[in-house]
């Protein structure tokens, strides 16, 4: 193996206080360069195993690295540097506007005391063009809808300048519009040669945008491999308990159920 | 002169301090007496005026302490709460100890004499600084000030604290180490400028919403924006407690009359924003 994966999973165990593991023996490798889907049904631990990546959650055994460096062993600065995340439900209780918000992200990129500058202006509100919010730039965040609200999460994360991207559910809830916005976003953002790891309930959404996938299987087993190998009847009717059928056609994957 | 300064003072810790835990907090109802502080502090000026005939030093310091340890003993039962994220246990706890001290006090009330201690204790509860001379602001001014320059300096940070806990940390931050820090030192100021004021409430309540509505929501203006509204209104408010009946009124009933109206203003008018 030549580049070390952005993200490496070896043997690890983890369990939510005392009870039993609720991920056991869990060893898979994110290529970088790639989209990833955690893919499970419902309270399978997909979102356990993305904190796992922040590093926010500890395993209780075992060795998880990013780009080659052991997790355990980057700095906060360093972490919020290499990785975003893009939360499942973000609380926004008081009256930021677009702008100010985004600019949160540079905060792993300041010292300490400093306030972002000139050049972390420029950086969110190219971060806001990409993601189509810029007109919104001077509003309130709490009159955004619910699209907006993600393409201004993705903002975000985008003005954090992180070489891998986490993103929980990023299509939840989301219009059509909305879901091909961020879309083409992410199939953007692999084209420049970065990593985005997601989750998701919906198969129809891993196939849509992913090029890896790990599945999380009622139980806590785990199994990760190119999109096109795990994408098969046998594996998602095991995945989800029900019978499930995969079509092929103009080069892309549907289900029927 | 050392009482203006000291009102300016008892302003801008109350109000920073009641901005950076309404955001730290995310929840804007929240006052920086909240987590058993400031029933602490009349807990012990309370028992100092019972127990040590009422020196003015010995309650200064009581009151102090006893608001340090009501921080302290809410903190603890928040470590030991066993549901609910670390914010509601906080919350909760902080009610908790300070129903605490507010059954204490009232044991102390009815234990009082009546015609001397009583009216003691009562004039201390509801505030008031005629009673300061330079020494009580030499020992207030450097602590005030320190944990005052340390909310400032970091108040670009505290607008991440008002994000969910994964997300800070994500964005490279130790959320609870940062959180720690900064409720110690507006704890810290708090403790020391009511010891000698006595309770002033409301302040740190309405400052930070006006602050907020004039400055906007970013910390990084709207903390200074408290500091200044803050000290200009803690100068007026004790202003007009010497200057409006030829007695002096007591400045907590001032404060919570003149935030009262002021909030239910601000509350009614159209087009209100947090």
């Amino acid at each position: 193996m030549s580049d070390p994966a952005a993200v490496a999973f070896s043997e690890v165990f983890f369990t939510h206080g005392g009870h039993a593991p609720q991920i056991r023996n869990c060893s898979f490798q994110v290529p970088e360069g790639s989209i990833t889907a955690i893919l499970g049904p419902n309270g399978a631990g997909k979102t356990t195993l993305l904190h796992l990546i922040l590093g926010w959650l500890q395993p209780a055994a075992g060795r998880i690295s990013l780009f080659g460096t052991a997790l355990r062993d980057f700095t906060a600065r360093q972490r919020g540097t290499t990785q975003s995340l893009l939360p499942q439900k973000e609380p926004t209780g008081f009256e930021y506007t677009v702008l100010e918000y985004v600019l949160l992200g540079r905060a792993p990129h300041l010292k300490p005391l400093a306030a972002p500058g000139e050049r972390d202006i420029r950086i969110a509100t190219n971060a806001l063009s990409q993601t189509t919010i810029l007109p919104l730039e001077y509003q309130s965040i709490s009159r955004l809808s619910g699209g907006e609200t993600q393409l201004l999460l993705l903002a975000r994360s985008l003005a954090q300048e992180p070489k891998l991207l986490l993103l929980d559910e990023p299509m939840n809830h989301l219009d059509l519009k909305h879901r091909r916005g961020i879309l083409e976003l992410l199939l953007g953002w692999r084209t420049a040669g970065k990593t985005a790891v997601l989750t998701t309930h919906d198969p129809e959404i891993a196939a849509l945008l992913a090029d890896h996938l790990i599945l999380i299987f009622p139980g806590g087993r785990m199994t990760g491999g190119a999109f096109t190998d795990l994408f098969t009847p046998e594996y998602l009717s095991e995945l989800y308990g029900l019978p499930i059928r995969t079509f092929h056609r103009d080069g892309r994957f549907f289900i029927d159920y | 002169m050392p009482r203006v300064l000291l009102s300016i003072l008892l302003g801008m810790t109350l109000a920073t301090s009641g901005a950076v835990f309404q955001l730290i907090f995310s929840n804007p109802l929240v006052e920086p007496g909240f987590l058993g502080v400031t029933q602490g502090a009349a807990f012990g000026a309370v028992a100092a005026i019972l127990l040590f005939g009422g020196s003015l030093p010995a309650i200064q310091l009581s009151a102090a302490l006893c608001g340090i340890l009501g921080l302290g003993l809410a903190y603890l039962l928040a470590r030991k709460i066993r549901f609910g994220g670390w914010i509601l246990r906080l919350i909760l706890s902080g009610l908790a100890v300070s129903a605490l001290f507010t059954a204490g006090i009232g044991i102390f009330k009815y234990a009082a004499d009546p015609l001397t201690q009583l009216p003691e204790i009562t004039f201390w509860l509801l505030g008031g600084l005629s009673h300061i001379s330079w020494g009580e602001l030499l020992w207030v001014f450097p602590i005030a000030c320190s944990g005052l320059a340390l909310l400032l300096l970091f108040r670009w940070r505290v607008n991440l604290l008002t994000l969910s806990d994964e997300t800070a940390f994500a964005l490279g931050t130790s959320p609870q180490r940062v959180r720690l820090v900064l409720i110690v030192a507006s704890t810290l100021s708090v403790a020391a400028v009511i010891s000698v004021s006595g309770i002033v409430l409301w302040l740190g309540l309405i400052v930070p919403h006006l602050a907020r509505r004039i400055f906007g929501a970013d910390a990084r203006y709207s903390l200074p924006g408290s500091l200044l509204i803050g000290g200009g209104f803690g100068l007026v408010c004790d202003t007009l407690a010497r200057m409006l009946l030829p007695g002096e009124i007591p400045l907590g009933i001032l404060s919570s009359l003149l935030g009262a109206i002021l909030f239910s203003i601000i509350l009614t008018r159209k087009g209100f924003r947090q």
